[in-house]
């Protein structure tokens, strides 16, 4: 029996939820003695993939297809997964990840199954643990079919290194026919982004305008975080809609994720519930983000928010 | 131009969820239903198309008459008819085969669903549906305009945005950015008078299985209190996140 890891790469790099798919599909083949097999598209270091436990991976090159194409990518890995006889397939919970996923199960017939947030309990056929209702339930969930897509929520495995010796491997890359073609990418530079940090620093309406958000990016830039912030204020226009997070904006599963001025409305307590280590810092000890949070100031963050800013620059230096 | 839009009836986002019956199904006694709020930025923008080139705009959900006033809803909001597919949702895989038997009969030229559910989170109905189908599908779409045949989109992808092309037929997975929360339409009374006499026809679908099930739900556990640092003492929050949160 094989297992099949999506590995995702940016600019020819293995992406950090690459590494976690490869320790999360170790885990698995280490469970079941399965054989754990990878493809990705236009990798150039691909040798960091044995050090996360990969027996056979296969790098696939797109040629003129610069752009993550979803058509061509999942008709490129339906022909890995019946030439591998993968059984159990495993891809990330980015953008990409979740767009492939569910297109991917059509071709290959399998069950798709998202937000997983542990290893399978069961096996044959596969029963796992998924988050539901926006973090504010799990649920355990059995595959009705013999072949079974996991999408792994970020950050809920973590990355474990395995050395393993990796045979590598070219296939075919299957150009789409389909109508549907990206022209443009644009992707802010030198700036992390909320589903790739380990830290996520956020500011609400306490802010009280978008002049004010240097404190937000100054406390970001020491601890190298992305910057997000509450549904009001990008209602608000105070800053893009990008950097919404919550119900309907988008999930964080930071390590750390730092609140200043948000209240914690339920909806942005469902978006951000994921995040291991929550900070609340808010001059009003009500607000209900006290409740969510692990640790909390209760203060001005006006004065506050710069005096961390200060620390934590002199405690890099 | 013929747009389907695909809504899910799903718990207010301020509920509080509980199950019932040894935490095999969800509690919906008490539980105030709205259209899943990633449906309705995409049905915001279908009847903006209406209004602008007299597209017609079919609402469609699975689910049994307890979805009817939400049809009514999106009818009031705009929507020329809706429809009501009458079986019990069971998950992803079977609600977008379902969907996909009515777009296969009717020939739609563009189909929204929203990006995901705010209930079951699974993200999947339109990237199956769309490909059941044999037409493409946009996942997280912000942009959508159409000249003719020919459709200009953008995808919101981890850390900014990809612009596409492609032509009709599509599938989009609709989200915040397609319009705006401003943008959104609030019924008003003659809307809400005229969506009575709007048609919602009640289909009986022929049994699909889906491919995963639900075996229980589970709360998370209860977190302890929140540990509070005093505002003069900052060096204490970065000692607690270094040495013992340990993620500084």
């Amino acid at each position: 029996m094989k297992i099949l890891a999506f590995i995702e790469s940016q600019d020819g790099d293995v992406k950090k939820t690459g590494l976690e798919i490869a320790s999360y599909s170790r885990s698995i083949a280490d469970a079941r003695g399965y054989e754990l097999v990878g493809v990705g598209f236009n990798i150039d270091n691909t040798k960091i993939l044995e050090s996360y436990g990969l027996e056979k991976f296969y790098n696939i090159e797109t040629k003129e297809d610069n752009f993550f194409n979803v058509e061509s990518y999942s008709d490129s890995i339906s022909l890995i997964v019946e030439k591998e006889k993968a059984t159990i397939i495993i891809v990330s919970s980015s953008a990409d990840g979740r767009y492939l996923g569910p297109i991917l199960s059509v071709k290959i017939n399998s069950a798709y199954i998202s937000n997983v947030v542990g290893l399978p309990t069961k096996y044959d056929p596969v029963q796992v643990k998924c988050s539901c209702f926006t973090n504010k339930a799990y649920n355990e969930k059995k595959s009705l079919k013999d072949r079974v897509i996991l999408s792994l929520s970020s950050n809920s495995f973590g990355l474990k290194e395995q050395n393993k010796t990796c045979e590598f491997l070219k296939s075919t890359y299957v150009s789409s026919t389909k109508s549907l073609k990206v022209t443009e990418v644009d992707r802010l530079k030198g700036e992390v982004s909320i589903a790739d940090a380990d830290i996520v620093v956020s500011g609400g309406r306490g802010l009280k305008g978008p002049e004010n958000w240097n404190l937000i990016e100054d406390l970001a830039d020491v601890l190298g975080a992305a910057t997000a912030c509450s549904k009001p204020v990008s209602d608000m226009g105070w800053r893009p809609h990008r950097e919404h997070v919550g119900q309907t904006g988008k999930p964080v599963a930071s390590n750390l994720y730092i609140a200043v001025g948000v209240s914690g409305a339920i909806q942005h307590l469902a978006g951000i519930n994921s995040s291991k280590v929550k900070v609340v810092i808010n001059n009003d000890p009500e607000a209900p983000f006290f409740k969510a949070a692990d640790y909390g100031i209760v203060g001005d963050a006006f004065e506050v928010v710069p005096k961390l800013t200060e620390k934590l620059k002199a405690r890099k230096l | 131009m013929n747009i389907l839009v695909c809504i899910s009836c799903v718990p207010d986002t301020t509920s509080k969820i509980n199950f019932k019956e040894g935490n095999s199904s969800f509690e919906s006694q008490g539980v105030q239903f709205v259209i899943n709020p990633n449906d309705e930025f995409g049905l915001t923008r279908a009847i903006w198309l209406q209004q602008k080139s007299g597209a017609k705009v079919t609402v469609v959900t699975v689910g049994d008459e307890s979805c009817d006033p939400i049809l009514r809803k999106c009818l009031a909001i705009g929507a020329d008819q809706a429809l009501r597919i009458n079986i019990q949702a069971k998950d992803g895989f079977q609600v977008a085969s379902i969907l996909s038997t009515i777009c296969k009969d009717k020939n739609y030229d563009l189909i929204i669903t929203g990006r995901e559910s705010i209930d079951y989170n699974g993200g999947m109905v339109g990237g199956i549906l769309a490909t059941i189908c044999g037409i493409p599908y946009l996942a997280n779409c912000i942009h959508l305009e159409i000249d003719g045949n020919e459709v200009d989109l953008q995808r919101e992808i981890d850390g900014g945005k990809e612009t596409l092309k492609a032509s009709l037929p599509v599938v989009i997975g609709s989200q915040k950015g397609l319009v705006e929360e401003k943008d959104l339409i609030i019924p008003n009374m003659r809307g809400i008078m005229q969506a009575r006499q709007k048609p919602l026809e009640v289909i009986s679908p022929n049994e699909i299985k889906p491919a995963t099930e639900i075996l229980t739900f589970q709360k998370p556990d209860k977190k302890g209190p929140v540990k509070l640092v005093d505002s003069d003492n900052i060096d204490e929050l970065i000692k607690l996140l270094e040495n013992e949160a340990k993620v500084l």
